[in-house]
C-alpha cells in the first residue's frame, strides 16, 4: 500500500486508534492507514523486563498483560484521547511511542523514548527495516528507534516496537501541601527531587484546575495542591515520606494520600482529566523547573491562564481561552523569553491549521528535520504537514 | 590483529598535507596544530592498540568557534576529520587515518555552570566523566553514566558511543541523562540541540547524535542530568558452583522489584587471575561470582540485602557475605574493580563487548569457552549481568601475529552467538572499525540503508570519521554518492 501512494505521491494519514487525531495540524489525506490490526503481544519475558508488541496493540491491553505479572511501562504513559475530545482508553502502543507521551514518573523513570528498545517499521519508501533490538543495551548502529520517537508518523510507520518494563512498586504514598502560589510550590518541588528519596512524582495544580479532581478531600478545598509521590518497598515509603515531610516543615503540614487514594489520584492526572475537553484551548510547554512560574506569569499577563504543572514544573499544561489565533504570538514571544517550546494540543481545527501547532523549528535543527523527512519519505506521503508545513 | 582492512589514503590529501597544516595553523592558535612526527604519535591509536596509523596532522581547539572554522576549512578542502576524546575507545572509534585530521576536544574541559535545582550541568565536552562527578559531589549530587574508565575517558566520547557502566542497570545510559549538545556540523555551523528541559522539540535528533559514533559532527558542549546521590550503597557477594545458577539468580533478583544499582557477574577464569592479584578474599571454589550493590539508608540497606539472600537460596549459592561495613564493601569491589588491571599483568587480552537476552547466559558462557578452546585461547568473563551485557577477555599474546588473528576470529565468532541468540554486536563499546564488517550479521541491507541514509542528512560528503561503523564497501559507495551528490545537486532524485 506504501509502495502504491509513493508512486502517485498519494498522502496517507498514519493513525493507530485515532485517538490523538485531533492534535496536530490538519491533513488532507487521501488515505488512512491504521495500525490496529498489528495487535497483539509478540514477545513477554517478565524476568528480563521486556515486551514487544505489535504496533496497533492497545495500550489497555499491554498494560492489563503486564499487571498480570506485576508490572507496568515505568513512564506511565499519559492519554490525550479525553483532552483533546477523543476517547479514553483507546491508544495504542506504537502511537505511544511515535508521540513520546510520558507521564508523571518521567522525572525518576525516564520518557517512553528512554524504554523503547527496538522497532519494526516501514518508512515511506515502503521498506520494511528494524533497528535496536530486545536487549537493554543496545549501540550497534545509530539508534534510530529513539530518533524515531516523537515524529508522529512522519517518518515511518511503526509496525512492532519491544520496550523495557519495570515492575510495580509495592506502595504507594503521595504527600500534599494546599494553597501554596505557583512559585513557592515549584521550589518545593524542586527542593524535595533534590533529596534521596526517589520522589516518583512532582506535581502542582492552580486551584482552578485542582477543583476539577475526583479526590473529595482536595476539589473542595478552592485550593492549589502541591504533590509528591513516594514508590517503594513499603517500609522505605513509609521512612521516606517521614524524613521528606520534616525537610519541607517551612511548606506547611502536609496531608497524606494512602496507597489507594495514590494511585487513583496519579492515575487521575495521567488520563489528564484536570483539563477536560471544552472550548478553551490547552497548550502544553516544555521548560526549566525554575523558570515555569514565571513563564505562566508571563502569559497571564496576556490572558486568563490554568496552569497544572508535572515534571517538577519542566512540563505545563497550559488553558487559555479561545481566540482565532490561539493566543500563539503571545505565547510563543513568553516561551522564547524563558527558553522551552510549546505545542498546541487542543483548538478547533481551523485554528489548528492556521498557526504553527509543535514548535517552530530554527534553521539548522529545519533544515535537519527535513533532511531526516526526506531521508526515510523522500514522496512526503506519510503525515504530510501534521507537525510542520511540507513536513 | 589486522583482519579489519583500512580505507585506502587519498593520496592527493596526503600530498597537500604542508599546505593543510599551515593553513590549519592559521585558523587555530599556533600551538593548538600538532604536526610534528611524535607529537602526532601520540594520537596513532586509541585503546584498541592493535590498529594504529599516524594522522595527518593533530588539531587540540579551545572553543567552539576554533571547532567550526577547522571543520568549515575542512569540508571546503575535501579534508576527513576524526573526532577525539581521550582516546579509550576500544572498537577503533577514535583511529586515524593518514589522509584525515585528528580534531580532539580535550582542551575544551570546563564547567559552564551547575543547577542545583533544576538538576543539571552543562560543561564542555572534554572534561572527562569523573570530574562531572566529583564537581557536584560536595553537593551530594553525581552524574550517573560510570564507564570504567571514567578517570579518563571524556564526556564528547561517552556522547559519541552511548557509553554505560556498572551503574547503569538502575540510572540508564548516556543517553537516558543528556538534555542538550552544542554540536559543530562538518560545515562550521554550530547547532544547539534539545536544552536544560527534559524534552526536545520536533523530531528527537538528540537520540541520533548520541550514539553516533564521531559521524554526525563535534559535541562541544552539553547539558547532562545530575542526580542526588542516595544515602548509601553496598553490595552482596554470592557464589554458585555453576554459571547456570548464577544466571538464574540473576533474573529472579531482576524480576523481585528490587532494582539494583549493579549486578556484576564474574566466572572462575576471572576469579582467579583477579584473587592473584587483588587477594579481595573472593571463594576459590565456585564458577561463578555475582556482586550485587543496593542503594538507600543504613536500614533500606539491610532489608534488602536479606530480601536479595531470601531470593537467592533456592540457587544453592556456596558464598553469601553481605557487606556490613564500608570496609568490607570496598574489599568486595575491589577484585571486580581490578580485574582488568589484573589480566593485563598477566596477558594481552582482547576485551569483547556483546549483549545477550539474560536467559540465554547460561547456554552462552560455555559456548564462549568453547569458541576460545577452539582456536586454542584462554576466555574470561567479568561483566554487567543486570542487562545482559557481556565482556568476554580473550586472552592472547600480540607479539604472537597468528595468535592474535586467532583472538579476533574468536570475537568475531563470539559476537556472531550473541547476535543468533537475540542480542546485539555491542552494549557499550561501539562498532568502530572493530565490528563494522559484522554489521551484516545483525542488520539486512534495507536496515544499513536506513542508518547511512541518515548519516547522509548529518554529514552529505561522509567526511567524518571515515571507514567506520559500516562495512567498508558500503560506506565508500555511499561517501562517493554522497560527494558527487554535492557536485552534482541535479541527480537529487528520490
Ligand atoms: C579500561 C577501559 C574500560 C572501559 N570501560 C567502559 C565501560 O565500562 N563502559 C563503556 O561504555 N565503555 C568503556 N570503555 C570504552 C571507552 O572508554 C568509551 O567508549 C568512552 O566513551 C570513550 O571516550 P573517549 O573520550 O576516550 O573517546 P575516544 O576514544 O577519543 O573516542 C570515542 C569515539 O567518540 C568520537 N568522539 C570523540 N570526541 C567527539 C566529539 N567531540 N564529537 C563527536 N564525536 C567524538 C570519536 O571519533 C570516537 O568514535 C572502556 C575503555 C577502557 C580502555
Amino acid at each position: 500500500m506504501i509502495s502504491g501512494c509513493a508512486e502517485r505521491g498519494l498522502p496517507i494519514e498514519v493513525v493507530g486508534s485515532g485517538s490523538k487525531r485531533a492534535i496536530g495540524r490538519p491533513m488532507e489525506s487521501a488515505v488512512t492507514l491504521t495500525t490496529t490490526s498489528l495487535r497483539g503481544i509478540a514477545l513477554y519475558e517478565p524476568s528480563e523486563l521486556v515486551m514487544s508488541a505489535g504496533a496497533g496493540t492497545p495500550l489497555s491491553a499491554v498494560e492489563v498483560e503486564l499487571a498480570g505479572r506485576g508490572q507496568m511501562l515505568a513512564f506511565e504513559p499519559i492519554d490525550l484521547g479525553p483532552a483533546s475530545g477523543g476517547p479514553q482508553g483507546a491508544q495504542t502502543i506504537g502511537a505511544v511511542f511515535a508521540t513520546n507521551l510520558s507521564g508523571a514518573r518521567r522525572i525518576q523513570s525516564g520518557a517512553a523514548r528512554d524504554h523503547l528498545l527496538g522497532i519494526k517499521g516501514v518508512n515511506g519508501r515502503a521498506e520494511l527495516f528494524q533497528v535496536g533490538g530486545r536487549v537493554m543495551k543496545n549501540v550497534a548502529g545509530y539508534d534510530v528507534s529513539r530518533g524515531l520517537t516523537g515524529s508522529w508518523g512522519t517518518l515511518a510507520v511503526l509496525t512492532q516496537v519491544t520496550f523495557k518494563v519495570l515492575p510495580w512498586p509495592e506502595a504507594s504514598v503521595t504527600i500534599v501541601f494546599l494553597g501554596l502560589p505557583d512559585d513557592i510550590a515549584i521550589e518545593l518541588l524542586c527542593l524535595a527531587m533534590g533529596q534521596p528519596f526517589e520522589v516518583s512524582g512532582a506535581v502542582h495544580l492552580q486551584a482552578a484546575v485542582a477543583e476539577r479532581l475526583d479526590h473529595p478531600g482536595l476539589k473542595s478545598r478552592g485550593k492549589s495542591v502541591t504533590a509528591l509521590r513516594l514508590e517503594n518497598f513499603a517500609n522505605s515509603v513509609a521512612t521516606r515520606k517521614q524524613r521528606l515531610k520534616e525537610g519541607l516543615r517551612v511548606y506547611g503540614n502536609a496531608l497524606e494520600l494512602d496507597n489507594r487514594e495514590s494511585i487513583e489520584f496519579w492515575s487521575e492526572l495521567r488520563r489528564l482529566s484536570v483539563m477536560p475537553y471544552g472550548p478553551s484551548l490547552l497548550w502544553r510547554i516544555s521548560t526549566k523547573p525554575t523558570t515555569a512560574p514565571k513563564l505562566v506569569a508571563g502569559v497571564k499577563r496576556y490572558m486568563p491562564v490554568k496552569a497544572f504543572y508535572d515534571w517538577s514544573g519542566g512540563l505545563i499544561w497550559l488553558e487559555v481561552p479561545a481566540t482565532d489565533d490561539a493566543g500563539t504570538a503571545e505565547i510563543r514571544r513568553v516561551v522564547a523569553i524563558h527558553g522551552g517550546h510549546a505545542t498546541l494540543i487542543r483548538a478547533e481545527p481551523a485554528v489548528r491549521a492556521s498557526v504553527e501547532v509543535f514548535q517552530p523549528l530554527g534553521p539548522a535543527v529545519e533544515r535537519l528535520t527535513r533532511g531526516l523527512k526526506e531521508a526515510f519519505d523522500p514522496a512526503g506521503i506519510l503525515n504530510p504537514g501534521r507537525m510542520y508545513a511540507n513536513i | 590483529m589486522t583482519l579489519t582492512n583500512l580505507p585506502e589514503p587519498d593520496q592527493e590529501v596526503v600530498a597537500r598535507s604542508s599546505t593543510i597544516i599551515k593553513d590549519l595553523e592559521q585558523l587555530v592558535a599556533r600551538d593548538a596544530v600538532i604536526s610534528d612526527e611524535e607529537g602526532r604519535r601520540a594520537f596513532e591509536a586509541d585503546a584498541l592498540t592493535a590498529y594504529r596509523q599516524m594522522p595527518l596532522a593533530v588539531v587540540l581547539p579551545q572553543t567552539t568557534e576554533e571547532v567550526s572554522k577547522v571543520l568549515r576549512y575542512c569540508q571546503q578542502n575535501r579534508i576527513k576529520v576524526v573526532p577525539r576524546g581521550a582516546g579509550t575507545s576500544l572498537c577503533g572509534g577514535a583511529l586515524p587515518a593518514a589522509d584525515a585530521i585528528v580534531v580532539g576536544v580535550s582542551k575544551m574541559n570546563r564547567i559552564l555552570g551547575v543547577d542545583y535545582e533544576n538538576r543539571a550541568i552543562r560543561v564542555q565536552t572534554g572534561i572527562t566523566n569523573l570530574a562531572i562527578s566529583e564537581a557536584v559531589g560536595a553537593q551530594g549530587f553525581f552524574y550517573a553514566p560510570d564507564p570504567s574508565s571514567q578517570l579518563a575517558c571524556t564526556l564528547a566520547g561517552n556522547i559519541a558511543m552511548n557509553s554505560g557502566g556498572a551503574h547503569c542497570l538502575k540510572y540508564g545510559v548516556t543517553t537516558n541523562n543528556v538534555l542538550g549538545v552544542q554540536i559543530v556540523m562538518m560545515d562550521g555551523e554550530i547547532v544547539e540541540l534539545g536544552g536544560p528541559h527534559l524534552d526536545a522539540e520536533g523530531y528527537d535528533l538528540l537520540a541520533l547524535v548520541i550514539g553516533s559514533e564521531g559521524q554526525f559532527g563535534i559535541v562541544t558542549e552539553a547539558t547532562v542530568r545530575i542526580l542526588r546521590k542516595a544515602e548509601m550503597a553496598r553490595p552482596i557477594l554470592l557464589g554458585f558452583d555453576n554459571c547456570e545458577a548464577a544466571g538464574l539468580c540473576v533474573a529472579a533478583i531482576i524480576g523481585s522489584g528490587i532494582m539494583p544499582v549493579a549486578i556484576e557477574f564474574m566466572d572462575k577464569p576471572a576469579i582467579e587471575v583477579s584473587e592473584a592479584f587483588a587477594k579481595a578474599g573472593y571463594p576459590r571454589d565456585v564458577e561463578a561470582l555475582l556482586i550485587v550493590e543496593v542503594e538507600g539508608s543504613e536500614d533500606e540497606i539491610s532489608r534488602l540485602l536479606s530480601y536479595i539472600v531470601e531470593i537467592v537460596m533456592p540457587f544453592d549459592p556456596k558464598a553469601v557475605e553481605p557487606s556490613t561495613s564500608p570496609e568490607q564493601s570496598e574489599r568486595i569491589w575491589k577484585g571486580r574493580k581490578s580485574a582488568f588491571g589484573a589480566f593485563g599483568r598477566i596477558s594481552d587480552y582482547y576485551c569483547m563487548d556483546g549483549t545477550i537476552p539474560l536467559a540465554r547466559l547460561a547456554e552462552v558462557l560455555p559456548k564462549i569457552s568453547q569458541i576460545c578452546a577452539n582456536k586454542g585461547l584462554k576466555v574470561a568473563n567479568v561483566f554487567h549481568a543486570g542487562d545482559g551485557n557481556l565482556h568476554p577477555l580473550i586472552l592472547y599474546d600480540a607479539n604472537n601475529e597468528d595468535e592474535a588473528q586467532r583472538a579476533e576470529l574468536a570475537g568475531a565468532e563470539i559476537l556472531k552467538l550473541c547476535v543468533a541468540v537475540g542480542g546485539c554486536l555491542s552494549g557499550e563499546h561501539g562498532i568502530g572499525i572493530e565490528k563494522r564488517d559484522l554489521m551484516g550479521v545483525q542488520f539486512s541491507e534495507a536496515d544499513l540503508n536506513v542508518q547511512m541514509r541518515i548519516r547522509s542528512v548529518f554529514d552529505p560528503d561522509w567526511l567524518l570519521n571515515p571507514g567506520k561503523v559500516f562495512p567498508l564497501e558500503m560506506s565508500e559507495k555511499a561517501g562517493a554518492a554522497g560527494s558527487r551528490l554535492r557536485r552534482f545537486p541535479f541527480e537529487r532524485i528520490a
